[in-house]
């Protein structure tokens, strides 16, 4: 699948604040997934009504994968200004492929409390390649695309979001 | 002269054994990664499975209550198995050599040894020998390297000054026999501060120690004067008193860090020492407890610049 | 046995002799060097053909480990690399366990090598009982029994007050004493020179002045004394140019440096390897280059092999606490060859350095090729190449910094009094 052919980043998280703002209470807090999540989840906050700032999550020790691919060259700080004890928690990341990443996020926030309720948000999900039970309440498009290929989020210099097909090294 | 043995072949950190010869780089990923692992302690459950099912061996030759202690809270915050090993002479006596110690404990399927030793070049040595699974930290060698500490040492000093570039940095006293010394300056002049202070009576100070990159001053006034960093060291009791010095009176008087001394440094400047401290030997209580101190944000500090050098290690 | 060596370079530095030609031995002596003496039958020919054939190698300094230290080495084993080395008289110090101090042990020492039939072994004994620096031992008996000069090893007298009675009595007798100048308190607990590698390594340092300081003491004595005294192991820039003002005064002192401090410096430590601890420790590059200097130009007299066989065991240790030395036996004559190349000395002068100098310090008639003389022979091949590697190396000590080094220059026979003792 060609570049061209992917949805519009914009689009798909108009869309998304459309089907989640009606969902939202006060107990609501965004967390995004270092990195394409947070500024998915950055967009987000703009766009909804939420009281809370919004979280960012970095899972990298909580990977399964540290024993093969062993720790990520640069990590981002986990930043939660919030309880996460009893929180309606609505985890936002770029891309949901294998599951492995979100089930790394529902870890890391468990060991800061125990929420009342996680949901998903994701702007594509990469269907047919799960690799655990796990599903997005809130998808913004579906895709498939070959295994030798990646959907990365990019945000560019004036910090405008776009999709992109990259091939896996 | 051989590569240098604490990187693999793709120049990725194997052992941590001295930050001499380490690039700038690793040592910058290094304090990066702990900032990441200063949130951990924030957590509700102040623990990572990063290393689950890891074991690590705190090997101490030489006994050392803290810094084994600060390792142990370090490797368990990774879910880490931690199992000290405190080897005192007498065992070491019954003939079983350094590497005898080491082999056996490789065959108990050990990822990491931790390695404080009396000897200069203990882990080295230990790194030599051990199968290329195996990392190893140096927790200090005799007079040689303590590296994590100097780590944590410059993680403090970024936290609170922000940048390197613009610093200078006194350490204070027996630079001669301090491994801490030595890890401080290689430190502080790979990550560019361009004025790193060495004051002490000659006594303490190595012979050549210019070379590593360091003023030598003997008077504290002058030594001090506009630094924004004091490092004091710890002054060994049995060197008190002697022929390195006369008594701990008369060291404290010339070189105990005093409200007094201090005020010749920036007023900003911020003071630290490795601990533990000889209260009116080195350092007054006013200056210990004060608030240009940051002694026990430094103890903070260092789990997390070990829970990062451990972590990228066991990655590596 | 009569043995015809054929197409050599003899290089005889005592005799000034630099010429092809052949060498013929009969009864165990030197029979001809060039023409054949009459109706001169070879039992055995050696072909010496790119080699230079010189007399046997002299060792000032060889610890064959006998007695006490067997687990390091045997009098087998060493006096093979020695025959390997070319090496064909060796001296060796007294600080085995016991030390050399009683005539019981040097007579028992010379027996079990004059057994072996190979290199010429010649004790240097203990100058103080135990080498405890306190009690004179019985040196005119040790002397009797076979000793050829009296030495403290590398422990240090500390008592001047003993040093001067012990010059004073050898010289009575006009006995050489050997002495490696170290001040007990300077060199105290230190491992590495007193450099920027032992600061940048923490390695606890011996200064440069504590063989300095120690030195002076000793060419003050010596002069004070008329004592015959020969200085081993000088590694200090600063020592030899005191033995270059001491010599031109006309004070009796020689001296020699071992192969390793011809070579290296407190660099090559690197990240502590332990082959590199040696006594006195690796000194700075000024020192070194003053050491191939003072070699060259005589200051110098003889070069060593400081030969100190060290088990695994006690190599595989940090650095302060794992064994000093090297072995050396096999090393000695390529390090030379090297030092020859590379300081542009010519092989003559070299090779006097380590055959006709030793042997007039030892107060040998032994070190050169004359008519009539033991045939003690060294034939090499100064281009061949070898690499120095544990497997290579007959000696039992597998210690050397040189280990992985390419060496030129290798022993194709070695001759004791006639014998062939060893062909490679």
């Amino acid at each position: 699948m060609p570049t061209h052919t992917l949805p519009d980043a914009n689009t798909l998280i108009n869309q998304l604040a459309a089907a989640i703002q009606p969902t939202l209470t006060p107990n609501t807090v965004l967390v995004g997934m270092h990195t394409g999540g947070v500024w998915a989840a950055q967009q987000l906050h703009g766009l909804l009504d939420v009281s809370m700032p919004h979280g960012d999550l970095d899972i990298s020790f909580y990977r399964d994968d540290f024993d093969k691919i062993g720790l990520h060259a640069a990590l981002k700080p986990t930043r939660l200004p919030f309880e996460v004890e009893g929180r309606d928690i609505l985890l936002v990341d770029d891309v949901l492929y294998t599951g492995r990443s979100v089930r790394a996020a529902m870890n890391a926030l468990f060991d800061y409390g125990r929420p009342a309720r996680i949901r998903l948000a994701v702007l594509v999900d990469r269907i047919g390649d799960r690799e655990l039970p796990i599903m997005a309440e809130f998808v913004g498009a579906t895709a498939s695309v070959p295994r030798h290929q990646h959907i990365h989020l990019i945000r560019d210099d004036a910090g405008q979001l776009s999709l992109k097909l990259v091939e896996v090294q | 002269m051989s590569p240098n043995p604490q990187l693999n072949k793709d120049g990725g950190l194997r052992h941590l054994l001295t930050i001499d010869g380490l690039p700038r780089a690793i040592l910058t990923h290094i304090l990066d990664t702990a900032e990441s692992f200063i949130t951990v302690s924030e957590q509700e459950v102040k623990k990572v499975p990063l290393l689950r099912g890891k074991a690590i061996f705190n090997l101490f030759f030489e006994p050392s209550t803290r810094t084994r202690t600060t390792f142990e809270i370090a490797a368990k915050r990774l879910s880490a198995d931690v199992i000290n090993l405190n080897i005192n002479a007498s065992s070491q006596s019954k003939g079983e050599t350094l590497l005898d110690t080491v082999d056996n404990l490789s065959a108990m399927q050990a990822d990491m040894f931790v390695v404080r030793h009396a000897q200069s070049g203990a882990a080295h040595m230990i790194a030599r020998h051990v199968a290329p699974h195996i990392h190893v930290v140096n927790a200090g060698d005799g007079r040689h390297a303590h590296p994590t500490q100097g780590l944590l040492d410059v993680f403090t000093i970024r936290k609170y000054k922000g940048e390197f570039h613009n610093l200078r940095v006194a350490i204070v006293g027996d630079v001669l026999h301090s491994r801490v010394a030595r890890s401080q300056i290689h430190a502080l002049t790979t990550l560019g501060v361009p004025e790193v202070r060495v004051i002490a009576p000659k006594t303490l100070l190595p012979t050549a120690v210019e070379q590593m990159g360091v003023q030598v001053y003997h008077d504290m006034g002058q030594g001090l004067k506009d630094v924004d960093v004091v490092i004091m060291l710890r002054l060994q009791n049995e060197r008190m008193r002697g022929a390195l010095l006369p008594s701990a009176q008369e060291y404290f008087k010339y070189y105990g860090l005093t409200p007094d001394k201090l005020a010749h440094a920036h007023p900003d400047a911020i003071v630290m020492h490795p601990g533990p401290m000889n209260r009116g030997v080195e350092i007054d209580s006013a200056v210990a407890d004060g608030k240009q101190s940051v002694i026990l944000p430094q103890v903070t500090y260092g789990i997390a610049v070990r829970m990062a050098v451990m972590s990228i290690l066991a990655g590596n | 046995m009569k043995i015809q060596i054929k197409n050599g370079r003899v290089i005889d530095p005592k005799h000034g002799l630099d010429t092809h030609a052949d060498v013929y031995i009969a009864a165990g002596k030197i029979a001809a060097i060039g023409d054949a003496p009459k109706g001169f039958q070879a039992n055995r020919v050696i072909d010496a053909s790119g080699c230079i054939v010189c007399p046997g190698l002299v060792d000032l300094a060889a610890r064959l480990r006998e007695p006490g230290f067997e687990y390091k080495a045997t009098l087998e084993s060493e006096m093979d690399a020695a025959c390997a080395g070319g090496i064909t008289s060796l001296a060796c110090p007294p600080d085995t366990d016991p030390p050399l101090d009683e005539p019981g042990l040097v007579e028992m020492l010379k027996f079990r090598a004059q057994n072996l039939n190979q290199a010429h072994v010649y004790p240097i004994g203990a100058l103080t009982q135990k080498l405890e620096g306190a009690r004179l031992t019985e040196m005119a008996e040790l002397r009797d029994a076979g000793c050829v000069g009296f030495s403290q090893a590398d422990a240090a007298i500390t008592d001047t007050q003993v040093l001067v009675r012990a010059l004073e009595y050898a010289a009575t007798f006009g006995f050489t004493v050997w002495l490696r100048p170290q001040d007990a308190y300077l060199a105290k607990g230190g491992v590495a020179h007193d450099g920027f590698v032992a600061t940048r390594l923490g390695l606890p340092a011996i200064p440069a002045s504590a063989e300095t300081v120690a030195l002076a003491t000793i060419l003050l004595l010596v002069k004070e004394t008329g004592a015959s005294v020969h200085l081993c192991r000088l590694s200090a820039a600063e020592s030899l140019a005191m033995v270059r003002r001491a010599k031109s005064d006309g004070l009796k002192v020689s001296c020699d440096v071992g192969i390793n401090h011809l070579h290296l410096t407190e660099m090559d430590i690197g990240y502590f390897d332990p082959n590199y601890h040696l006594i006195p420790p690796l000194r700075g590059l000024r020192d070194r280059d003053a050491i191939r200097a003072a070699l060259a130009d005589g200051t110098v007299d003889a070069l060593c092999s400081d030969h100190t066989p060290v088990d695994e065991d006690g190599k595989q240790m940090p650095f302060g606490e794992s064994e000093p030395g090297a072995t050396g036996l096999e090393l000695l004559l390529p390090l030379t060859l090297k030092w020859a190349r590379e300081h542009h000395v010519a092989l003559p002068d070299a090779l006097a350095r380590i055959t006709l100098h030793p042997a007039q310090i030892l107060g040998l008639n032994a070190g050169h090729l004359g008519v009539g003389q033991a045939a003690d022979v060294c034939v090499f091949n100064p281009e061949t190449q070898w690499i120095v590697a544990a497997s290579a190396l007959k000696s039992q000590g597998k210690n050397t910094p040189f280990l992985g080094y390419e060496m030129q220059g290798k022993v194709r026979a070695t001759l004791v009094d006639g014998h062939v003792v060893f062909e490679g």
